[in-house]
């Protein structure tokens, strides 16, 4: 005799359970975390290291850099004088959140006011996992086109603010900047935008003044973020 | 190519939820367009991870939900072309996502 039991649950439950872990570990440090995601090659890593170079004597800040394979993003990171941690996920297309929590004995959370997770490049299978941390961010850049947000719109619409990278080459490209704000904002509106160049310096500013303004607000109240 | 750990988050979510019973035929999952899962990757991955559990041998049964918006200007529910986002009926930008994103575990079928 077959019968059907009810069941309706997220399919991802568990790991948002881990993420949920994550996150109190973060807020019972006192420590704001950000995940960073992006295409292979849009910038992760140039973005990381203007911001530690930029926010070090500020902030005192880590980084967990998420790849496939090799530590050549955290040695990078690393080589700037800050902590930072390799995971390799050994084929995995993202970062999850036990991935994540498995990293974090590997830093002192309370000596922290900001950790930055750089996910692994890829615009589709990030956006599934829920890490635990306060803000998620996306990097596109100029060279992969204008058409991204309508091809990859579960990214755009899973994040807290975005860059546009490599806007010293925008000449070079048949980028239509009208088109390309046009889908973000529908499947985001209102999202926070910084046009910047990480070759350049251009548009640098704006970004590192609102990682300021979120780090400031957490400190000041560590309340209502989404679990991300 | 995460389709493997999804896949033995089903098997733990339908395990919990079997109730007692000895069997489970089929589990029935919906999935969003959005969710970027490709169901026969997930079903062979099934085959493997549910071998010696009272799962073994059950189908899985895929509700797909395509992507869809609402326009908030004339009420129009649309499914996007993949090029643009405006409303194909009054050509509008004030639309939101209302269906593509599901991703989960609906109810299991046991005996």
């Amino acid at each position: 005799m077959t019968r059907t039991v009810p069941v309706v649950e997220q399919i991802l439950s568990a790991n948002d359970r881990i993420a949920l872990q994550n996150r109190s570990e973060f807020d019972a440090a006192g420590l704001f975390a950000i995940n960073l995601m992006a295409s292979p090659g849009a910038g992760k890593t140039s973005l990381i290291m203007e911001t530690v170079k930029a926010l070090k004597d500020e902030f005192r800040l880590a980084a967990v850099d998420g790849d496939v394979a090799t530590s050549i993003d955290s040695d990078k990171v690393a080589a700037l004088g800050v902590p930072a941690v390799q995971i390799n996920t050994g084929g995995a297309c993202h970062l999850d959140a036990a991935m994540l929590q498995a990293a974090l004995p590997e830093l002192s959370l309370p000596e922290l006011d900001l950790l930055v997770v750089e996910n692994v490049g890829n615009l589709i299978c990030p956006t599934g996992f829920r890490l635990g941390v306060h803000r998620s961010v996306l990097i596109a850049s100029v060279p992969e086109g204008d058409d991204k947000p309508y091809k990859y719109p579960g990214m755009y619409q899973g994040v807290d603010a975005m860059l546009l990278n490599k806007m010293d080459v925008l000449s070079a490209f048949d980028f239509d900047m009208d088109y390309f704000r046009r889908g973000v904002e529908i499947l985001n509106p209102g999202l926070t935008f910084f046009a910047v160049s990480c070759k350049t310096g251009e548009g640098l500013d704006a970004w590192l003044n609102w990682v300021r303004a979120e780090v400031a607000a957490f400190k000041g109240a560590a309340a209502g973020y989404e679990i991300r | 190519m995460h389709e493997l750990a999804i896949t033995q988050s089903i098997l733990e979510i339908a395990l919990r939820h079997a109730d007692g019973a000895g069997r489970i035929t089929q589990l029935n999952l919906v999935i969003g367009d959005l969710s970027s899962i490709v169901d026969d990757s997930v079903q062979f991955y099934w085959d493997v991870v549910s071998r010696g559990t009272i799962a073994e041998g059950s189908q899985l049964h895929f509700e797909r939900i395509k992507t869809r918006f609402h326009c908030r200007d004339c009420q129009t529910d649309f499914e996007p072309d993949g090029r643009a986002f405006e409303c194909p009926q009054c050509g509008g930008s004030r639309v939101s996502l209302v269906a593509g994103r599901e991703f989960q575990l609906e109810s299991i079928e046991v005996e």
